[in-house]
């Protein structure tokens, strides 16, 4: 009986052992910033940035919690049409990385299957450099010296159009933001193409259906959750970004994530970025959870 | 196994999409002229630039150091919390480790700065970068153990509880040895993670410190010259190293999600 105790003891101070040296560290690096995000969003903001004290002797100075923030975000048009913009990027962002990266899964789950995980890798490399240096690339090629700009130039000009700048335009933001994020839609809907039975295309076309017909009616429907899943790991990270929008995009492409950038850097005014955050992490969270019904509605049987 | 012309065409085109810019930067690298615009000549002008930048190389060492330290810390807490996910079914610790690395990273990177600033008084530089670079590893860690773990059978674990050892020898002769591999291939990643990162180190490191891809980024936006070029391949060729010496010791790990 003791020995007994003295085991159910033992395997409750191995799981203390392994359990709290990371749930401690995660308490304090990112559950605790949160919190203190929420907090501050009710703050005022500080007379040189920051944070205005909680209590002040000086009755001039605001002090305390307050709702502010949140009524000037709602108050002000701009901060909505923003919020709209990057839901309007991310969501064309994952239309187009979904018809890129369809052709591309298929094509490796209709391969052999020694060929398969090359062709994975080949998908991932490129996503393997550093994502600044993917995103640079396109400034060389959308710079207005280089060839392709040339080119498209050259064209618009035969048909008569005045020529367009291609870099630092929101058509820049596009390329990168499906660039950076394409490899992320490939996995997923790749390993879900990939369980598909190949038996059953083979039953439509005896039953008489065309290749169009196969693929609308078999192979799409079946791949909706790793659609699904491909396109919340594509649409949550480009709903964030600042990096694209400020590298490649002009002074009018701004999105969420350069304003909260912005209130965090320039004008320094934390509480509202702090809202700006809250407001970012809402709309992440209702993603996640629209994904999630969606993706659980229909199981790949 | 139907792979029509058409489908072969689509997909080329778009491996072409993902390659093309890349393999312009790497060309342009070697390009004897200040603009990354045709192709003049080759040259190691720019790779001799770079040897010469000193900030630039600041900027790597501290890369590199950071990278080293904050992998080997992600390394250790990544392991426990995946054991701890997979043994324990602790969904408080689970949810703490995956939301970092599915919000956007910006959430994470101003979070950080508010709480270094306002709560812990911290001046930024290393020590801030640090903690972060930590904090966003762990969970990358923790996914790679605990899909190994769960690929395995458990009752090895009880076979060795039955034989005698202590959870402590099951640990050392059992467990580990198993998970060894995805423990390096953990490693990598946080070490590829840690010096790749712009976003959160961005929001983390203040003034006085700068890592590579701050660098890069202070680079693109004021005055871009073909040395951008030439440190980017050399990253490339690093990053690729460690994806090889990854997909060697956890060959599933690329297929999963990184």
């Amino acid at each position: 009986m003791s020995e007994q105790r003295k085991l159910s003891r033992s395997v409750r101070l191995t799981k203390w052992l392994v359990s709290s040296p990371p749930f401690l560290f995660l308490l304090l690096f990112f559950v605790a910033p949160s919190a203190i995000m929420v907090l501050a969003s009710f703050r005022y903001p500080g007379e040189f940035g920051g944070l205005a004290p909680l209590t002040a002797s000086d009755p001039n100075i605001l002090q305390g919690l307050t709702l502010e923030t949140y009524r000037f975000f709602f108050s002000e048009f701009i901060y909505s049409y923003v919020f709209l913009k990057s839901f309007i990027v991310a969501l064309v962002t994952t239309l187009i990385c979904l018809v890129m990266a369809y052709p591309v899964a298929l094509l490796i789950a209709r391969s052999p299957k020694k060929s398969r995980d090359l062709m994975v890798l080949l998908v991932i490399l490129p996503f393997a450099s550093n994502f600044l240096i993917r995103v640079y690339s396109w400034m060389i090629i959308l710079g207005p010296q280089a060839a392709f700009s040339k080119m498209v130039n050259g064209v618009l000009g035969a048909l008569g159009i005045v020529p367009v700048h291609l870099l630092f335009s929101p058509f820049a933001v596009l390329v990168g933001m499906v660039y950076v994020h394409l490899p992320f839609m490939v996995l997923p809907l790749y390993t879900n193409l990939e369980k598909h039975d190949p038996t059953l295309l083979d039953a439509a076309q005896d039953l008489g259906a065309n290749a169009w017909q196969r693929f609308w009616r078999v192979t799409f429907p079946l791949s909706l959750p790793g659609i699904y899943s491909g396109a919340a790991l594509v649409f949550i990270p480009v709903l964030g970004m600042f990096a694209i929008p400020d590298i490649l995009g002009g002074t009018g492409d701004m999105l969420i994530g350069n304003l909260i950038k912005e209130q965090f850097l320039s004008t320094r005014d934390w509480p509202f970025g702090s809202t700006l955050s809250i407001m970012l992490t809402i709309a992440v969270l209702l993603i996640v959870w629209l994904a999630a019904r969606l993706g659980g509605r229909r199981h790949y049987a | 196994m139907r792979r029509g012309p058409w489908l072969w065409a689509a997909a080329l085109a778009v491996y072409a999409f993902l390659y093309l810019p890349l393999t312009i930067v790497v060309v342009y690298s070697f390009n004897d002229s200040r603009l990354n615009a045709e192709w003049v000549g080759f040259t190691w002008h720019w790779y001799h630039v770079l040897l010469d930048d000193h900030e630039m190389l600041l900027a790597a060492r501290n890369s590199l150091f950071i990278a080293v330290s904050s992998s080997l810390v992600a390394t250790l807490l990544g392991t426990m919390a995946g054991i701890a996910m997979h043994r324990y079914n602790f969904k408080l610790l689970t949810f703490m480790v995956l939301t970092p690395v599915a919000m956007p990273e910006i959430l994470l990177g101003v979070s950080l700065l508010l709480f270094f600033i306002q709560v812990l008084n911290l001046t930024l530089g290393i020590v801030s970068i640090l903690l972060a670079h930590i904090t966003f590893s762990i969970g990358f860690v923790a996914v790679i153990v605990r899909a190994r773990l769960a690929g395995m059978d458990d009752s090895i674990f009880e076979a060795a509880r039955d034989l005698g050892a202590s959870p402590w020898e099951t640990f050392r002769y059992i467990t580990f040895p198993l998970i060894l591999p995805a423990v390096i291939a953990g490693a990598l990643m946080a070490f590829t993670l840690s010096i790749d990162d712009f976003v959160i180190t961005f929001f983390t490191a203040g003034v006085g410190v700068q890592t590579l891809p701050l660098r890069i980024y202070s680079m693109i936006k004021i005055a871009v010259t073909p040395e951008v070029n030439a440190v980017s391949t050399l990253l490339m060729l690093l990053t690729l190293t460690m994806i090889v010496l990854a997909s060697r010791f956890a060959p599933d790990v690329l297929k999963g999600k990184t």
